[in-house]
């Protein structure tokens, strides 16, 4: 296991460089990952941010990056696949990386997560969330990968190369870098079907059986993510402190809910950043 | 790891202990498994404060795939606990010492 650090951040947008920067500030260790495009970039045209009129989300958040690697943050590339607290501190699964931090803060912004049928029922028999986590379990076996993010052909190919029989599920054209070993349906997954484990997945018409289904999108659902997280639909409920109902996880940004906007966010990561930061000055001192 | 933790190295070795033993706990894991590593300090704390009345095992699946097998173990960790040679309850996944604490004592009550 890797040093221990003040500060895991989740998620590199507005929300969680803002935390970096002020944990930074306030002398904190911090690491920070991310593994996608924030909506900010996607943005148009920003007119509501105090003191940057009439800029695209683009411009923005580049403005954003150059500050925080001005300052010497450096935005890792990784997904979070599990949070473990510990009582004093948190053992975080980055991609299979296991990295202890005394506070975490979660800045992956909104979730678009809709869960499958038969997918949380089978969420561990079958249904996984990470192929170099339970891969080696279908060594010999049938695996469906559903394509949801980017990386998801890596996985897949990790996965045949393994020994999983693999089928890649995609709705786009098959990727070319897709192992030729690999077998490809155009489409979408519509159900997870099995009575205690995985049987089968419904594709379309079709029923294409299966011993599991990863589902490798490019975030895990925050509840998923972490055993106990209290919600408000599907935002987490924070309190004014941005902490959860979990002591030392914070949350800040879209995920904390609505108005979903670039100043809200931005408030947020400092307000968290800056609680943290004096809860680990308050034990150690 | 906490030392009153029994490694299994048979299944023969396995059935005796839950035979023998009123209340095991056997965490089912895998070297490459990475939630299985976070779950360890887990278990060892669940090993200290239950020491005396519980027994807490492990189980490499790779090497024991005969349990692992028997007890259809899907993905891991998986945490089952026995009472009085059968399984009660189990875990799956990574999961805080207050979930393993939930299970226990609802079992040995």
């Amino acid at each position: 296991m890797e040093k221990m650090v003040d500060i895991i951040i989740i998620g590199a947008g507005p929300a969680g460089l803002s935390a970096a920067v002020n944990a930074l500030i306030r002398g904190k260790r911090v690491r920070i990952f991310s593994n996608r495009d924030n909506n900010l970039s996607k943005a148009e045209r920003v007119d509501n941010h105090l003191g940057f009129y009439h800029m695209s989300g683009k411009e923005l958040m580049d403005k954003f990056k150059e500050h925080a690697e001005a300052m010497g943050i450096r935005i890792e590339e990784g997904k979070a696949v599990n949070i473990l607290p510990l009582g004093d501190s948190f053992l975080v699964n980055i991609s299979g990386q296991i990295i202890e931090a005394k506070k975490v803060i979660l800045a992956t912004g909104i979730s678009k997560i809709r869960e499958l049928p038969g997918e949380e029922r089978l969420l561990g028999s079958g249904v996984s969330y990470c192929a170099t986590c339970d891969g080696m379990l279908y060594r010999g076996k049938k695996a469906v990968v559903w394509d949801q993010s980017e990386d998801a052909w890596e996985e897949a190919n990790f996965l045949q190369s393994i020994g999983v029989n693999v089928t890649f599920v995609s709705d786009k054209a098959r990727h070319e870098n897709l192992s030729d070993n690999v077998e490809y349906i155009k489409g979408r997954i519509e159900e997870i079907l099995g009575e205690n484990t995985v049987e089968a997945v419904k594709i379309g018409n079709e029923i294409i059986k299966t011993d599991a289904v990863f589902m490798l999108r490019d975030a895990v659902a925050p509840d998923a993510l972490i055993e106990g997280l209290e919600l408000d639909g599907s935002f987490i409920s924070v309190n004014k402190h941005m902490e959860t109902n979990i002591p030392g996880l914070y949350a800040a940004g879209d995920i904390t809910g609505k108005p979903l906007q670039l100043s809200k966010a931005i408030s947020e990561g400092l307000i968290a950043a800056q609680n943290a930061a004096l809860q680990i000055d308050k034990k150690e001192s | 790891m906490a030392e009153n933790i029994i490694i299994i190295n048979s299944t023969q070795e396995f059935d005796d202990l839950i035979r023998q033993n009123k209340y095991v706990l056997v965490d089912f894991w895998a070297a490459w498994c990475a939630p299985c590593r976070m779950v360890a300090p887990v278990i060892d704390k669940v090993a200290e404060q239950y020491s005396g009345k519980i027994i807490v095992a492990k189980v490499n699946i790779d090497e024991q795939q005969e349990l692992a097998i028997r007890y259809g173990i899907q993905t891991i960790p998986t945490i089952i606990f026995f009472k009085e040679g059968r399984f009660a309850s189990k875990e799956i996944g990574v999961k805080p010492l207050s979930s393993f604490v939930r299970m226990i004592d609802s079992n040995i009550a």
